[in-house]
């Protein structure tokens, strides 16, 4: 029976304001059972407000094997990070 | 104990005693259930009974003065002292059996807990009000799989059909009028007959009502329940971990 009931990625939000975050996946027949079994799952120690669920299968992942051309070039380019701006003194909440 | 509080010791009692001994019976799926996914449900579903339970029996325990606390009278009463429905007791069986009995048992302990919520007595109002999300969860779980399963395969219709046809005559006992609770049968029917026909099943043919466990006269099932659940502290007495 598990082999015919396809899995779904569970996201959780922690809280309001903050967004959904992958949390791990459960099998289940449907959308509705998907929610409850994710519910039961991983938000039984009030982990979180809200669920998404989604069909792994409608998950496109990037190739692992296209890792260097999709991801190299931004390794020397670290002037795209924020770091190389003076912060005024007295600036708070940077 | 005066003659109010008797009464509301041994109502505290009759309300304890359903959950505890139904998260009894789930847990006994733990680690067997069909899937991962459906094991954690009844073992959550447990824990919320044994919540409730603790809860009920802790004030049954508090009213009756007598320094017992919920494990004592979880732990160190005789079946013929146990007034939990009969229902409630009712072997496992298969899936279907277990849904089944959750089904019957959930719906109607929804409408209940709305009522203990409501009442003038306060703890048992409080607990009633925590009660009733909880069991809304349980009923909304056993009646999408009554439909899951009646309007699903071959197998699973005759499954949920069987397991409805078991439990069937233990839902008399429900309405039993010392509990107040005979006015929830029009709503309860009403929620029943709504989730059979959405599951596409038939309500089962009238039975004779099997009565008794609210005196105390228990199928032969509680006792080997019982025997499971309190082995460890009659054999241990004071036992901690």
């Amino acid at each position: 029976m598990s082999k015919e009931w396809p899995l779904w990625e569970v996201f959780v939000r922690a809280r309001n304001g903050l967004s959904h975050k992958h949390a791990g996946s459960v099998h289940a027949a449907d959308a509705r059972m998907a929610i409850e079994a994710a519910r039961d799952t991983y938000t039984r120690r009030m982990e979180g407000v809200s669920l998404w669920v989604v069909p792994s299968a409608a998950i496109t992942a990037s190739d692992p094997g296209e890792a260097d051309a999709l991801f190299e070039p931004a390794s020397d380019k670290v002037y795209r990070h924020p770091t190389f701006y003076t912060i005024p003194e007295g600036v708070k909440n940077i | 104990m005066a003659g109010e509080e008797n009464i509301l010791f041994h109502h505290a009692i009759r309300l304890g005693d359903d959950p505890l001994i139904l998260a009894q019976r789930l847990s006994e799926w733990c680690g067997h259930a069909p899937m991962l996914e459906i094991d954690l449900a009844l073992a959550n579903i447990a824990l919320d009974l044994f919540g409730q339970a603790t809860h009920f029996l802790g004030l049954a325990g508090e009213v009756e003065c007598k320094g017992r606390d919920a494990d004592a009278l979880a732990f160190h009463r005789d079946v013929l002292d146990f007034h939990n429905c009969l229902l409630v007791e009712q072997p496992n069986g298969d899936f279907a059996q277990t849904i089944a009995r959750q089904f019957l048992f959930s719906n109607w302990q929804e409408l209940l807990m709305h009522e203990i919520a409501a009442a003038s007595e306060l703890r048992l109002s409080a607990i009633g009000a925590k009660a009733v999300k909880e069991i809304t969860y349980h009923a909304r779980f056993a009646n999408e799989w009554v439909v899951r399963l009646g309007d699903g395969t071959e197998e699973s219709r005759a499954r949920m059909i069987a397991g409805l046809e078991w439990m069937w005559r233990f839902t008399g006992e429900l309405f039993d009028p010392v509990d107040g609770a005979a006015s929830l049968k029009t709503e309860w029917d009403a929620r029943i007959a709504r989730t059979l026909a959405e599951a596409g099943l038939e309500l089962p043919k009238p039975r004779r009502a099997a009565m008794g466990g609210r005196k105390g006269h228990h199928s032969e099932h509680l006792g080997h329940l019982l025997t499971e659940m309190q082995f460890l502290p009659r054999a241990y007495p004071g036992a901690l971990w």
